[in-house]
């Protein structure tokens, strides 16, 4: 099981992308600060079934902003799947997430509904958010998704407060939430980290580090690419994973909760993935080769665990069967966003307060 | 002459400032290769170079922070904050830092710094994508706010904001960056902070307004002219501070009737700072109540299309509450 170290030249730092995923260059391997034993192949398909399924709906969400249905920004984390399913496997229920506005994945994982979801995207009244929020705003009170964020890091104090209200309440619960690397140099970041650690609050910081900012290359705005340590400065325990493997997220966010759970505080998870898609959708990718983006795709999240459960003595019939599955989800998914109304007028004026 | 869109008039403009002013320089998010989200810096780092066109890490207490700093010491920093929803991490910066730096300073300082910001809705963006986020800064005295819609005023008032002593906040409407196509003369124009421009003349009322409805307002105005022989005056206010009161007042002596239309929502808005001047000052001119066409109080405009479309004061609304206002 490895965990990915970094290895950079000036040369690939010239080329404007500084880490490879591939497995040919997934070099170093660094003992983890905890175990990661193997799932089960039950639980690993699973995590199949969830992951394909996040794509697919994804995929769908793309050709409907290319036809034109889907208006505004929309952000996909295809390639980016193992880090919101290995989370959630990895956390309860009743625990808090708190995430940004690529937060498809994470709404699906937590086990928000994807007729739900896609409705929300299209803007129909039966979407999580009533229409009112759209891609960038996922809602999912009962699985824990307390919102995705249309503003970078404005979601991250949130996630400390909750774990700060469910210590103070009593309860075992704990709050996870996700950023990504261009998050890390926003000032209510560094402000959150002291208070998580100074109060050892049981949160979890995870950082879908996908190597850009929006569009810009991490290297070309931040002077140190290890964005890991910078917790470590506050006194909060952090570690670099791969996050493309489903298995190593699962682990080590299931170490991690088991820290906050146990008092011990706030855990930092910095997962290296790739996002395979555009920033968003129509979006021309001016900023990186496609020679880049086809390199990384052997290392596609969705194929390291499909090879792993081929090495595991699953099927290819039962991966098909799978495949199969999710596709008749998409399908129902499809269906009922579709079909849905436009939400009422009136929907505008609820929850709102003191007009 | 040259047609433009605004979003041309924005690019073209800010090559021009930087090709003369070797003080100007860009900082935003994606500003550099990408050349924004927008595409209003596209091809400025490949001619200008990663030192004058510099991408910035998504903070944007630091893009006006650093830019401020900039601005003490020589240079004039042009900062783009990708969204307007997004300026208010640096909020703090522009009201007690960019706006007061002069008072505090007794004049010593000045801080010469533009930022740009796209604002308004009407593109599916959802709660914060959306924002017409004005009226914060119209209240903040030491803060120039310019929110020019037209690609020939785009050109003239940025021309002249690079070279205000004091900081400028420059609204760029997004909905508009495309839409609207107008000409801008090859010989060189300024146009001066602080006036505005009556956009369509008329007797029997005036509609005050800036961004995206504007446009709407003098479409509008067209139609009602065509269909009703109402001739609604159209005054763009082009500058939102400071307020050219004087081209306000002489159309209300004309008038006597005055609707402002913004997309900002209504209480607290823009309007209701011109509304109040024209009640104390005109009050004996004026034939009709001030009225006022806003975006609704509701806190943010909502992502379904139904939702937004509603949300939008746009023609037919605008049409409807002049018509009201020319009977009243």
């Amino acid at each position: 099981m490895s965990v990915v170290k970094t290895i950079t030249s000036s040369q690939e730092r010239k080329r404007g992308w500084s880490i490879s995923l591939a497995p040919d260059l997934l070099p170093v391997e660094v003992p983890p600060p905890f175990d990661v034993p193997p799932l089960s192949v039950e639980v690993l398909q699973k995590m199949y079934h969830v992951m394909l399924l996040i794509r697919r709906v994804e995929e769908y969400l793309l050709d409907a902003a290319s036809e034109g249905r889907i208006g505004g920004a929309m952000h996909t984390a295809i390639g980016m799947e193992a880090n919101a399913v290995g989370a959630a496997f990895a956390t309860r229920p009743d625990d808090y997430v708190t995430c940004t506005y690529r937060g498809h994945h994470h709404a699906i994982a937590r086990g928000l509904d994807p007729g739900q979801v896609i409705a929300e995207v299209l803007g129909k009244a039966s979407g999580c958010a009533r229409g009112k929020g759209g891609s960038m705003h996922m809602v999912d009170p009962e699985h824990g998704l307390m919102g995705t964020n249309g503003v970078v890091a404005a979601q991250v104090p949130h996630a400390a407060g909750m774990a700060l209200a469910a210590r103070m309440r009593g309860e075992d619960r704990i709050a996870l939430t996700f950023f990504g690397d261009g998050a890390i140099y926003q000032g209510v970041m560094h402000e959150t980290f002291n208070i998580a650690a100074k109060w050892k609050l049981p949160v979890i910081f995870y950082m879908e580090n996908n190597k850009y900012s929006e569009m810009t290359p991490i290297w070309r705005t931040s002077a140190i690419e290890d964005l890991y340590t910078f917790p470590k400065v506050y006194g909060i325990e952090s570690i670099r994973i791969n996050g493309n493997d489903v298995e190593i997220v699962h682990a080590a966010v299931s170490w991690a909760a088991e820290r906050a759970r146990s008092g011990e505080g706030p855990t930092f998870i910095e997962a290296i993935t790739y996002r395979l898609a555009g920033h968003m959708a129509g979006d021309l990718e001016t900023y990186r080769t496609p020679e880049e983006r086809e390199h990384q795709r052997q290392a596609d999240p969705l194929l390291v665990l499909r090879q792993k459960l081929l090495d595991r003595n699953v099927t290819e019939e039962a991966l098909a069967r799978i495949e199969e599955a999710v596709a008749q989800d998409l399908a129902r998914a499809v269906e009922f966003a579709e079909t849905s109304p436009w939400p009422d007028i009136a929907e505008a004026y609820t929850d709102v307060f003191h007009l | 002459m040259a047609v433009k869109t605004n979003l041309e008039a924005v690019r073209d403009t800010l090559a021009e400032l930087m090709e003369r002013d070797p003080s100007i320089l860009i900082m935003g998010e994606d500003v550099g290769p990408r050349g924004g989200v927008f595409q209003a810096t596209r091809g400025l780092f490949d001619r200008f170079g990663p030192d004058r066109v510099i991408d910035t890490p998504l903070a944007e207490l630091s893009i006006i922070g650093v830019g401020i700093g900039l601005a003490l010491h020589g240079f004039r920093p042009i900062c783009e904050i990708q969204f307007a929803d997004f300026i208010f991490p640096a909020f703090n910066q522009i009201l007690n830092e960019a706006a007061r730096y002069r008072y505090r300073s007794n004049g010593a300082w000045s801080v010469p710094m533009i930022i740009r910001a796209p604002y308004g809705g009407g593109v599916s963006g959802g709660l914060y994508h959306s924002q017409s986020v004005e009226a914060f800064f119209t209240h903040i005295p030491g803060l120039y706010v310019l929110a020019p819609s037209t690609p020939y005023d785009i050109v003239g008032l940025l021309r002249t904001a690079a070279q205000a002593p004091d900081p400028v906040l420059f609204f760029e409407h997004k909905r508009l960056y495309n839409l609207v196509k107008g000409e801008v003369p090859e010989t060189y124009y300024e146009i001066p902070i602080g006036e505005a421009d009556i956009k369509r003349e008329g007797s029997d009322l005036t509609v005050i307004s800036y961004g995206l409805t504007l446009h709407e307002a003098i479409k509008a105005a067209d139609q009602l002219a065509t269909e009703e022989g109402i001739q609604a005056e159209v005054i763009d206010l082009r500058t939102l501070k400071p307020l050219d009161m004087d081209t306000i007042f002489a159309s209300v002596e004309k008038t006597g009737k005055v609707l402002i239309v913004h997309e900002d929502n209504l209480t607290g808005g823009w309007g209701a700072e011109i509304a109040a001047r024209i009640a104390e000052q005109m009050f004996e001119w004026l034939d009709a109540p001030v009225m006022r066409l806003a975006g609704p109080d509701v806190p943010a405009v909502p992502y379904a299309p139904p939702l937004e479309r509603w949300f939008m004061p746009l023609a037919d609304k605008i049409k409807a509450k002049m018509r009201e206002l020319a009977e009243y």
